[in-house]
């Protein structure tokens, strides 16, 4: 990659291998929360889906690619996100 | 500032500044979202049962050709960043075209899906939706009301990429000035992170 260029740019077909990628995972989804898992269910449909926003977000809007502040930012918006998820469970799990 | 009848001096622009601006901007809608999908797990978590029972209304062959084109058309989104950046005008227009379609074509089976829901009496404020249980009726709200928003969303893209689709043709984006093209790329990544969870959350119920 030159130095000169701001951007990094991303090639066609590493575009169409994350696409594959998340198609993939899209249809194990499907077919795990198709076989009898108990509570697992659910929790193996969010991971995957955790890990398919994690790849949007890395490959598609560039995070990877970019400067760290945005990383940065977007690692502490989603560290929030979650502390209210667990205050909120907390709350309604041992109340 | 002096101004004068012809002076070349070029206009300010910070495109990196103006970057940051549409993430802070997407972080509020994560929020936004972020707080619906707590409203929605904590109903679940109430009503399992219902949530279970009303699910099934939901097709998720459709749901999951939904989830496809949507994934699609972000990768044509990405790549007519890539191509904008090569000055590949054609390749740039192509894609973003492509991704327009696809993006209406999420909104016609939005439309037969919602259709369908409508014509059997089930739409926000019905009286088959006033009759149902309270889980039930926790359900469709928020699968009514998710969804719609998520809807408006697509609208606001697709306007978004649009603007952007002239503004190639016109030659206003180009290789080095594509700012806008990258931020409403970034907008409607957004749109495609929120079906994300929609999906499994409203579809993939067990």
């Amino acid at each position: 990659m030159s130095e000169d260029k701001h951007h990094h740019i991303v090639e066609y077909k590493n575009h169409i291998l994350v696409l594959l990628l998340l198609i993939s995972l899209t249809v194990i989804t499907v077919a795990i929360t198709s076989v009898e898992l108990g509570p697992y269910n659910t929790a193996a449909a969010m991971l995957i889906a955790s890990i398919k926003v994690a790849i949007v977000l890395m490959y598609f809007m560039h995070l990877r690619f970019d400067q760290k502040i945005y990383r940065f930012m977007a690692t502490i918006v989603i560290l929030i996100f979650m502390a209210v998820i667990v205050v909120t469970f907390f709350d309604y799990l041992y109340r | 500032m002096e101004t004068t009848a012809n002076h070349h001096a070029d206009l300010h622009r910070d495109d990196e500044a103006s970057k940051i601006g549409m993430w802070l901007f997407i972080f509020t809608e994560i929020l936004l979202f972020g707080g619906l999908f707590i409203v929605y797990s904590v109903y679940r978590f109430r009503n399992p049962v219902a949530f279970h029972i009303a699910h099934e209304e939901l097709s998720i062959t459709m749901g999951l050709i939904n989830t496809i084109i949507l994934l699609i058309s972000s990768a044509t989104v990405a790549i007519s960043i890539s191509a904008i950046q090569k000055n590949d005008k054609k390749m740039t227009l192509i894609m973003l075209g492509l991704t327009l379609l696809l993006a209406l074509t999420f909104l016609v089976n939005k439309y037969f899906e919602w259709g369908a829901k409508f014509e059997h009496g089930m739409y926000p404020g019905s009286e088959l939706m006033k009759m149902l249980s309270n889980g039930d009726m926790l359900f469709f709200s928020l699968y009514f009301f998710m969804t719609g928003l998520h809807g408006i969303h697509i609208i606001v893209g697709m306007i978004l990429l649009a603007v952007s689709f002239f503004q190639v043709k016109s030659g206003k984006i180009h290789s080095t000035r594509f700012f806008l093209l990258e931020n409403s790329g970034l907008y409607w990544h957004l749109v495609d992170l929120i079906w994300i969870f929609l999906f499994p959350l409203f579809y993939l119920i067990h």
